[in-house]
C-alpha cells in the first residue's frame, strides 16, 4: 500500500447536478431534506426533476423527521477503498425514513448479529469539514 | 413480429483466460474475434454488423482491422454485465430484419490487470453511466463502492425475508467449482472446493464470503451470428435463438429507492423471453446463469420462474444443479470458477452444449438451454437457445 493511499481522505459526496448540490448543502447545515412534490406531496429520493408519481415538475425541499427503520444492509469486512479499513466491519445500511423515502448510510450503535429488518433508527450527523456533513444513523434504544 | 428462431450462433472463439495479460483488451478481442469468425467458416471481411458491450474498442476500429468496408450495423448495449446476453437480442433483431447478415459480438477486458496495473499494461476502465450518479453522490461517501456491497442489500433483504441458508449459496459455488474440474480453460481447474472451505473463508461483505465472489480475469471471447437461413450452410450445427429479452429494475439507477428491491431486471425480462420461445422455464435442459455472486444466481432462478419467490435456496439443494442433476448450472464453471468474461463465456458454453461439443461435461441430450445476464444495479437479460 503506497503512502499516498494511506493518507488520502475518505471520499466526500461528488454532486453530479444542481439537485444533488442542494441535497448536500442542506446536509452541510445538518438538515436532512428531501424533495416533496408540490402537486401530490409524494416524498422522493434520489433528487429528480419530475415526480414519477404524478408528473409534476414543481417541488419543495422538506426536512425529514430523521426517524426510520432498517430496510436492508451489508456488513463490510473487506472494503475496496483502503480509507475505510479502520472502520471494518462497518454496516452500510439502506434506511427507510418515516416519510417513505430510502437512502444509503452507515448504521451505528448495534452489533452486526443483532441486525433485523425494521430495526428503529435515528439520524445523527457526522461533520467531515466546514462544507460537508454526512447523515448517519444510530440504532434507537428500545 | 418477433425474432424467434430467425437468428443463430454459428461461431465462437476465445483467447486464453489468464490472471495477468501482456496485451490490451482490444488486442485480445481482435484475437478472439478472429477465432470466432474462423469457427463460423467466414472471412473477417464478411462481418457486416457489430454489437458491443461497453468495451475498450470501437466498432470502427474492429472494422478497420478486419477489412469491413461496408459496416451496416453497429450498436452498443449499456447494461454492465447484462450487456453481452442483451447484445444477442439486438443482433437477432437486426438479422431477422435483414439489416446485417453476419454479426460479431466481442467481449474482452483486463478484469485482473486493470485493477492492479502491471508494468507495460495500460490502465483500462469500464464506462457505467447508469450507476455513476448514485455511486459518486450517494453511495461512495459511505464506503459502498463494490458490487459485492450493493448486491448484498438485495441479498440481505431476500435472505431475511425468506430464510435462505448459507449452505444454499455454497451449493452454487460448489456446483460451479465441480464443473470447472472438467474444463481445461477454467482458472479453477485443479482447485476443488469443499463446504468446509466455503464456510471457513473470510467475509467480503456479508452475506458474501470469499467463494461467493467471482474471479477477476484478463481475456476475451466472441460469438458470430447469422440468419437462420444462412446458418444451415455453416461448418457447425447452428444454435438458434428461440427467445430473448432484457429488463431493468425500477428505478434502475438507484438500488435503495426501489419500491420492491427484490424485483430485479430479469423479473421483467424472463416472462417475455419464455413467451417468445413458447416454452416453460422447466423445459430447459441446462442453466448458464450470470454468477458474479452466488446469491444473484438464487435471485435469478426465482426470476426465471423455475420456482416461486423465496424458494431459490431450496431449488439448488441435493445436487439438482450439478451435472447429472435436473438443471445443470454453469457447466463450464461460470464466472465463479471458469473466468469472468461478463457472461459471454456462458453464451459460448451454451453453444458448445447444444452443438454436443462439451466433452466430459456434456449434458446428455441437451436440446434447449437458457443463458442470463446480470449487471449494473441489477439489470437483467436472457436468451433461450436451442439446437
Ligand atoms: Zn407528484
Amino acid at each position: 500500500m503506497s503512502e499516498k493511499t494511506v493518507r488520502s481522505p475518505k471520499p466526500t459526496p461528488s454532486p453530479e447536478n444542481r439537485l444533488d448540490e442542494e441535497f448536500w448543502s442542506h446536509c452541510a447545515d445538518e438538515r436532512l431534506c428531501f424533495q416533496v412534490c408540490a402537486s401530490c406531496e409524494t416524498w422522493r429520493h434520489l433528487p429528480r426533476s419530475f415526480c414519477a408519481h404524478c408528473g409534476s415538475g414543481d417541488w419543495i425541499w422538506k426536512e425529514s423527521s430523521g426517524l426510520g427503520r432498517l430496510y436492508s444492509w451489508t456488513v463490510t469486512h473487506q472494503p475496496s477503498l483502503p480509507q475505510f479499513l479502520p472502520d471494518v466491519p462497518y454496516i452500510v445500511a439502506v434506511i427507510e425514513l418515516n416519510e417513505g423515502v430510502r437512502m444509503v448510510s452507515h448504521l451505528r450503535g448495534v452489533e452486526p448479529e443483532k441486525l433485523e429488518i425494521d430495526l428503529p433508527v435515528t439520524l445523527e450527523f457526522e461533520r467531515v469539514s466546514d462544507a460537508v456533513a454526512l447523515p448517519m444513523f444510530r440504532a434507537s434504544l428500545s | 413480429m418477433s425474432f424467434k428462431d430467425r437468428a443463430a450462433i454459428i461461431g465462437v472463439g476465445e483467447t486464453d483466460y489468464v490472471r495477468g495479460a501482456d496485451r490490451s483488451s482490444a488486442e485480445l478481442m481482435l484475437e478472439a474475434s478472429r477465432a470466432a469468425i474462423a469457427d463460423a467458416g467466414l472471412r473477417s471481411s464478411e462481418i457486416d454488423g457489430l454489437v458491443l458491450p461497453p468495451v475498450n474498442i470501437s466498432a470502427e476500429e474492429i472494422a478497420a482491422n478486419f477489412g469491413i468496408e461496408d459496416l451496416r450495423y453497429a450498436a452498443t448495449v449499456q447494461m454492465g454485465g447484462a450487456s453481452p446476453t442483451s447484445t444477442l437480442q439486438s443482433a437477432a433483431t437486426a438479422l431477422s430484419h435483414g439489416i446485417a447478415q453476419n454479426i460479431l459480438i466481442p467481449l474482452g477486458w483486463l478484469g485482473y490487470s486493470a485493477m492492479r496495473p502491471k508494468p507495460g499494461v495500460r490502465r483500462e476502465s469500464i464506462n457505467v453511466p447508469a450507476m455513476r450518479r448514485a455511486m459518486v453522490s450517494y453511495y461512495v461517501p459511505y464506503g459502498a463502492v463494490a458490487p459485492a456491497q450493493m448486491y448484498s442489500w438485495i441479498a440481505t433483504r431476500h435472505m431475511k425475508t425468506y430464510g435462505t441458508r448459507y449452505e444454499d449459496m455454497a451449493a452454487v459455488a460448489i456446483a460451479c467449482r465441480k464443473n470447472a474440474q472438467k474444463n481445461d480453460r477454467a482458472l479453477m481447474k485443479g482447485r476443488p472446493l469443499s463446504l468446509d472451505q466455503y464456510m471457513n473463508a473470510r467475509w467480503i461483505s456479508e452475506p458474501l464470503r470469499l467463494y461467493d465472489c467471482c474471479l477477476e480475469t484478463d481475456g476475451a471471447c466472441a460469438v458470430v451470428l447469422t440468419s437462420a437461413e444462412r446458418a444451415r450452410d455453416c461448418p457447425h450445427r447452428p444454435v438458434y435463438i428461440m427467445g430473448g429479452a432484457e429488463g431493468h429494475p425500477y428505478p434502475a439507477d438507484d438500488i435503495a429507492g426501489r419500491p420492491d428491491m427484490l424485483r430485479v431486471g430479469l423479473s421483467y425480462a424472463a416472462p417475455k423471453a419464455f413467451q417468445m420461445a413458447g416454452i416453460e422455464p422447466a423445459d430447459v435442459d441446462f442453466l448458464q446463469i450470470y454468477d458474479c455472486f452466488t446469491y444473484v444466481v438464487l435471485l435469478q432462478i426465482e426470476a426465471l420462474g423455475l420456482c416461486k419467490a423465496g424458494e431459490g435456496g431450496a431449488f439448488v439443494r441435493d445436487g439438482r444443479i450439478e451435472l447429472g442433476g435436473e438443471f445443470p448450472l454453469n457447466t463450464h464453471g461460470g464466472l465463479l470458477s471458469e473466468a469472468h468474461l461478463w457472461g459471454l463465456n456462458h453464451v459460448i458454453e451454451a453453444t458448445r452444449q447444444l452443438r454436443g461439443d462439451a466433452g466430459e461435461r456434456q449434458v446428455r441430450d441437451a436440446e434447449i438451454g437458457v443463458v442470463t445476464g446480470w449487471g449494473d444495479f441489477g439489470d437483467g437479460s436472457l436468451v433461450i437457445l436451442r439446437r
